[in-house]
């Protein structure tokens, strides 16, 4: 039988190293009185983009709140919202937000910036919608010669807008074998898009941030169907005891601001030489996009 | 191709440079799945034991148990848990979620059952004779469990090695508990997600490549711990 010391020594200095770590991990966790803590709740979009990058932290620095961002689709911040399980939400799907503010789970909900969809598809252009003005027709088009179209299928703002725009013309194309749905977030979506040759929806923010590495061209742009607007909302902290709304408050404050508000259309111009999202604050939603 | 190559270059690159970020990512990562393997060794460990050398009623169905949670799926974990530490969950008075304890606690789930299950396999598989011997010498019941544990040291040390690699290979799971928040809970599988959706393929190469980097340091040097003066 053969015991060897040594192993066991070493093996032990590894598990208190372990342990220390565990004591670091427990002190670093909630540094901060549990109310500096703001969940916000927002979508792929905004997350992949990169915005959030260059927002938090002059907010954290202003404010001394820490943000917790969540990027889940539009469907799923409300959900969380309606929970209480986020603080203030960051979405872009305005028939649902209003259903919510009408159940009365949100508070103030204010536009901060918009960009427009587009619908791009691969270079080939097998359905020819290149260029036509309506979104509508050119979805007529993909339908009628069965090209492959990619859908977020994700309950997400983008996703919302794309079986509207579907409804339009009848029934939305579910189980169709040239309809599919990823499930995914938007830079997920356009790399399955890119990869299969389809066409599919994106914001135009990420499709900028994203279109060196994709092989997808934008097909139509500039119908007033395809508008993305991004509001802000609190949510009710009436309904929920574990809302922090003070933060929820002092981070919708935030990026409505000017200096937010600046950032906001300076960001993605000296990479992509345009913005990516259009600074909307205290403007009226109708006059957007015009 | 060419993304393998330019993912490695950049993964050189950012390490001796020291990129900040990328160590942050790195050091988190080791921090929260080497806490939840030393978790799942502490559980798993005795539990694995006391399954192996005793006999009681529902032990097999246990051992069952415990074998098929060895495949764990992380998302089904993560889900689990979130729900369980959402503020308005019967744990969200900790409020854990959205921070790395709430990954120590996902990835020790998921680990546990693998340490478990290959401990209970590593004792089985001693000869039962050597149980009687020890016995006989007088040892008392701790001794008696310190010595068996060291003579199915080299079966043990690869049960550590199957824990760690589960926790720290695991993203599912971390994704939902831990938010992927930047400078917070962003560790190197869920940063690999992040970048590949934006399109960063070389980045997400890199930190890929960083983190099999990293498992291997770590299970080399255990695995020199478990080949040291090896009995020929």
């Amino acid at each position: 039988m053969f015991i060897g010391r040594g192993p066991f020594v070493s093996l032990l200095a590894i598990l208190t190293l372990a342990c220390s770590a565990l004591a670091h991990v427990n002190s670093s966790a909630p540094s901060h009185p549990s109310n500096s803590q703001v969940i916000l709740a927002t979508t792929t979009s905004i997350q992949d983009s990169g915005l959030l990058d260059v927002l938090l932290p002059m907010f954290e620095r202003r404010t001394g709140y820490v943000v917790k961002p969540i990027a889940v689709g539009s469907g799923q911040a409300l959900a969380l919202g309606k929970r209480g399980e986020a603080d203030v939400l960051l979405v872009h799907s305005p028939d649902a937000e209003l259903e919510f503010m009408a159940a009365g789970h949100g508070v103030d909900r204010r536009l901060v910036m918009h960009n427009h969809f587009v619908l791009v598809g691969p270079l080939e252009d097998p359905a020819g919608i290149r260029g036509i003005r309506s979104t509508t027709e050119a979805f007529e088009r993909i339908a009628a010669t069965g090209a492959l179209f990619i859908s977020r299928g994700d309950g997400s703002g983008t996703d919302v807008l794309e079986k509207k725009l579907w409804a339009r013309l009848g029934d939305v194309p579910l189980g169709k074998s040239w309809y599919q749905e990823t499930g995914q977030g938007m830079g997920a979506t356009l790399n399955i898009a890119a990869e299969k040759r389809g066409y599919t929806l994106t914001d135009r923010g990420t499709y900028l941030a994203r279109r060196k590495g994709l092989s997808l061209e934008i097909m139509v742009e500039e119908d007033g169907a395809l508008l993305n607007v991004y509001h802000i909302i609190q949510v009710n902290p009436d309904r929920s005891s574990v809302v922090n709304a003070a933060g929820a408050r002092a981070f919708a404050d935030f990026i409505v601001s000017p200096e937010a508000q600046a950032m906001i259309g300076e960001f993605g111009v000296s990479q992509f030489g345009e913005p990516l999202f259009i600074p909307d604050a205290g403007k009226r939603e109708e006059g957007l996009g015009k | 191709m060419d993304l393998v190559i330019e993912g490695a270059r950049q993964a050189m690159i950012m390490l001796f440079t020291g990129d900040p970020e990328l160590w942050s990512v790195i050091w988190l990562s080791l921090q929260v799945s080497g806490t939840a393997t030393l978790l799942s060794l502490l559980l798993g460990i005795p539990i694995g034991t006391v399954l192996a050398l005793t006999d009681f009623p529902g032990r097999r169905i246990i051992v069952s148990l415990v074998n098929t949670a060895m495949g764990l799926p992380p998302v089904v974990v993560g889900l689990f848990v979130t729900i369980l530490l959402w503020r308005s969950g019967p744990l969200g008075f900790l409020r854990l979620l959205y921070t790395p304890a709430a990954m120590v606690i996902a990835q020790c789930i998921l680990a546990t059952p693998i340490v478990t299950g290959l401990t209970l396999a590593a004792m089985q598989a001693l000869n039962p004779k050597l149980r009687l011997q020890i016995l006989a010498l007088g040892a008392t019941r701790i001794q008696l469990l310190w010595l068996l544990i060291r003579e199915a040291r080299l079966p043990l040390l690869a049960a550590i090695m199957a824990g760690f690699g589960g926790a720290i290979s695991e993203v599912g799971a971390s994704m939902m508990v831990g938010g992927n928040i930047q400078g917070q809970t962003r560790v190197l599988t869920t940063a690999a997600v992040m970048e590949t959706a934006r399109g960063n393929f070389a980045m997400a190469i890199a930190l890929s490549l960083v983190l099999l980097l990293l498992m291997l340091c770590v299970n080399a040097v255990l695995t020199m711990i478990q080949q040291h003066r090896r009995p020929l």
